[in-house]
């Protein structure tokens, strides 16, 4: 049998009210999804289909709507704060900007001992040595730790940001686009560490992103939003050889490798994505699709088996092989 | 003659310090390239690499402490830094266009779309209301906005990123240019936006016969729609060359660790040449500014590179660039 998942998410929904009676903001529409130990999850979607949302609410950062999220076999899902407050050294997040993640007034030594402070009962001197060694592993040169976060550059500050969230050694790392305001040869760097953390650590992570080659790069499987919904959930490579959902196939093929001898063949999708406000009936994607039948705008589909290797895509036109786009 | 030459810009921030010192920032210091019409040229770089810099200093859109102190910007064979502020005015969005990366605040949140393109039609060109409307409906269709005569009346914040975008190429596009700069123009666009705004760039450049300069930081970007391509690095231009040829057989270093950074070339556990901060722009060192961060520098590289030809129309400031090119085959 496998190992125990880290995290599981079942039928997740969380709405958000928009301030009109009986209108509300479906952000997020029934996901299901597990991360095992030393496993990461890419989170890809445009903007607006619930990446972050997802992000937050598996943490309990908000609360969710419906749905169940299992936290290392424990139901969270209706804890209150209090009693969520124990479980958050071991689930930690890094955000997408670390220049506005991290106080401006306090020395880099107390933000990466802050969380140690919060959840460890350490001395000082035993707190200093980890901090210390916390710098190290994030390749920080100590020198930085007298200083402020104005003094660092950005690849550096985000190298803080993983320091502080792998302080408490937790369980699950929620990342959300972390590399996307880094530089290239900066992003490289950080995606290293990444990598080498997860081997060492076998921490669970959700790598949220919009930046394909990247999600690519460091995810063992993917998951695709659009709408709140999961389209396609299958290991990194296949996504990416086989996309089977259209949404999936348009999203590969809007991407750009940075490689001149690549040929893209590109298709564009018409329109732009419905409001989230009041979702299309049937297949939320039927409005834009270039496949669509008309059942379906009556139906939604299941998210099904495709192969052995798990490869899961929800359209109800891969049953008659008429989901391929041009 | 190609439609603009830039050759060994160099432009300066120079500002005081806490004592009062005069300090000099060499943001800009050797930028070579040229543009011919019908041609998509790239540049690409680091922040703070000097890409935007290079934009603003090129069509005088400077402002202190900013100064270009050295080199020349012909267009089109006139000395564009020797032109007055209502030279200038006279071709800024009339012969070169500029899009810029965020389209809202680039319009005027207080006009409707549709006058802010009339108003930009008849500062440069004799043109009758009922003409310049025609031709801004026309510009609206042609970047590809639905429903052009309600679209003309809709307020900026009513529309999405991607259609402000538009709006802003055919607000550039409405005096026909013979040069298009566009700004990291699909920066913060979701990628299949971005796929749908490039399209239609490039598509109206070839069909428009423009000369068209974009500058982002997605190589991605570079590979599929330039013709060639310009790398940026500590505010000089290190290599320029068809793109092809630079992503093959790049001849600057800093071109070919950029290269080898790029999610689809990266190897994890294997690379360990990245990251080191560019050199401080205040305090440049003598000689080739990539030195302390390059791996194959040399004594000869303590004297400054010229830009020079490694193949024909392929470029690189680097003393060591025709050997590596020779040990990399």
């Amino acid at each position: 049998m496998s190992e125990q998942p880290v995290i599981e998410v079942q039928g997740l929904k969380k709405h958000f009210p928009t301030g009109q009676k009986g209108k509300v903001v479906h952000a997020v529409n029934g996901i299901d999804f597990a991360i095992r130990p030393g496993e990461t999850l890419g989170m890809v979607g445009e903007s607006g289909s619930g990446k972050s949302t997802v992000g937050r609410t598996i943490l309990r950062l908000t609360n969710p709507t419906a749905g169940k999220i299992t936290f290392c076999g424990q139901d969270i899902s209706s804890l209150s704060m209090d009693r969520c407050r124990p479980l958050r050294s071991d689930m930690q997040m890094v955000f997408q900007d670390p220049w506005s993640a991290l106080n401006p007034r306090m020395k880099i030594g107390s933000l990466i001992s802050e969380p140690l402070l919060l959840h460890d009962k350490m001395v000082r001197s035993e707190r200093q040595d980890r901090t210390e060694a916390l710098a190290k592993r994030v390749q920080l040169s100590t020198e930085f730790l007298n200083r402020y976060p104005s003094d660092l550059s950005g690849g550096q500050l985000q190298r803080v940001c993983i320091a502080r969230a792998i302080a408490t050694n937790p369980k699950l790392i929620v990342l959300d686009e972390p590399t996307s305001s880094l530089d290239l040869s900066v992003r490289a760097g950080i995606l290293e560490l990444l990598a080498e953390l997860k081997e060492e650590t076998r921490v669970a992570m959700l790598f949220i992103s919009h930046d394909l080659g990247t999600v690519k790069l460091i995810s063992d499987q993917i998951v695709v939003l659009y709408l709140g919904q999961i389209v396609e959930r299958a290991p990194a490579g296949s996504v990416f050889e086989a996309p089977a959902h259209p949404y999936t196939q348009s999203l590969m093929s809007a991407h750009l490798p940075a490689d001149p001898h690549f040929v893209v063949r590109r298709q564009i999708l018409e329109g732009e994505v419905p409001s989230p406000i009041d979702l299309p009936t049937g297949c939320s994607f039927h409005t834009r699709c270039p496949v669509a039948i008309e059942a379906c705008s009556r139906q939604e589909p299941p998210l099904d088996q495709l192969g052995d290797n798990g490869h899961l895509a929800a359209c109800l036109r891969i049953k008659d092989g008429g989901n391929k786009i041009a | 003659m190609s439609l603009l030459e830039v050759n060994e810009l160099e432009t300066h921030f120079v500002s005081r310090d806490l004592d009062n010192n005069i300090r000099t920032a060499r943001a800009l210091n050797g930028v070579t390239f040229a543009v011919d019409s019908g041609e998509f040229l790239g540049i690409v770089g680091e922040t703070g690499a000097g890409k935007s810099l290079t934009a603003q200093s090129a069509v005088g859109l400077l402002r202190p402490p900013a100064r270009v102190v050295g080199g020349s910007v012909r267009f089109a064979g006139t000395e564009l830094l020797n032109l007055s502020d209502d030279e200038l005015n006279g071709l800024r969005g009339h012969e070169i266009a500029m899009v810029v990366q965020n389209p809202r605040t680039s319009l005027d949140p207080l006009t409707r779309v549709g006058d802010q393109l009339i108003r930009i039609r008849q500062a440069h060109v004799k043109s009758s209301n009922s003409e310049a409307r025609k031709r801004a409906l026309e510009m609206m269709d042609a970047v590809g906005i639905p429903d052009p005569e309600r679209r003309a009346m809709a307020w900026p914040h009513e529309l999405s990123g991607g259609m402000a975008q538009r709006v802003l190429i055919a607000m550039a596009l409405m005096n026909e240019p013979r040069l298009l700069i566009a700004d990291e123009p699909t920066t913060g666009l979701d990628v299949t936006v971005q796929a749908q705004i490039l399209d239609l760039l490039r598509d109206l450049v070839k069909r428009m016969n423009m000369a068209a300069i974009i500058i982002t930081h997605d190589l991605g970007v570079v590979a599929h729609y330039c013709d060639r391509m310009a790398v940026m690095f500590a505010g000089s231009m290190v290599e320029v060359g068809p793109v092809k040829a630079v992503f093959d057989r790049p001849a600057h270093p800093y071109t070919k660790n950029l290269i080898a950074a790029t999610p689809e070339r990266l190897k994890l556990g294997e690379t360990s040449i990245l990251g080191a901060p560019p050199p401080d722009l205040y305090n440049l060192p003598d000689g080739c500014h990539h030195r302390d961060r390059c791996q194959y520098a040399e004594d000869i590289c303590l004297t400054d590179p010229k830009i020079e030809d490694v193949a024909p129309g392929h470029a690189a400031r680097c003393h060591l660039a025709a050997r590596l090119l020779e040990t990399a085959k």
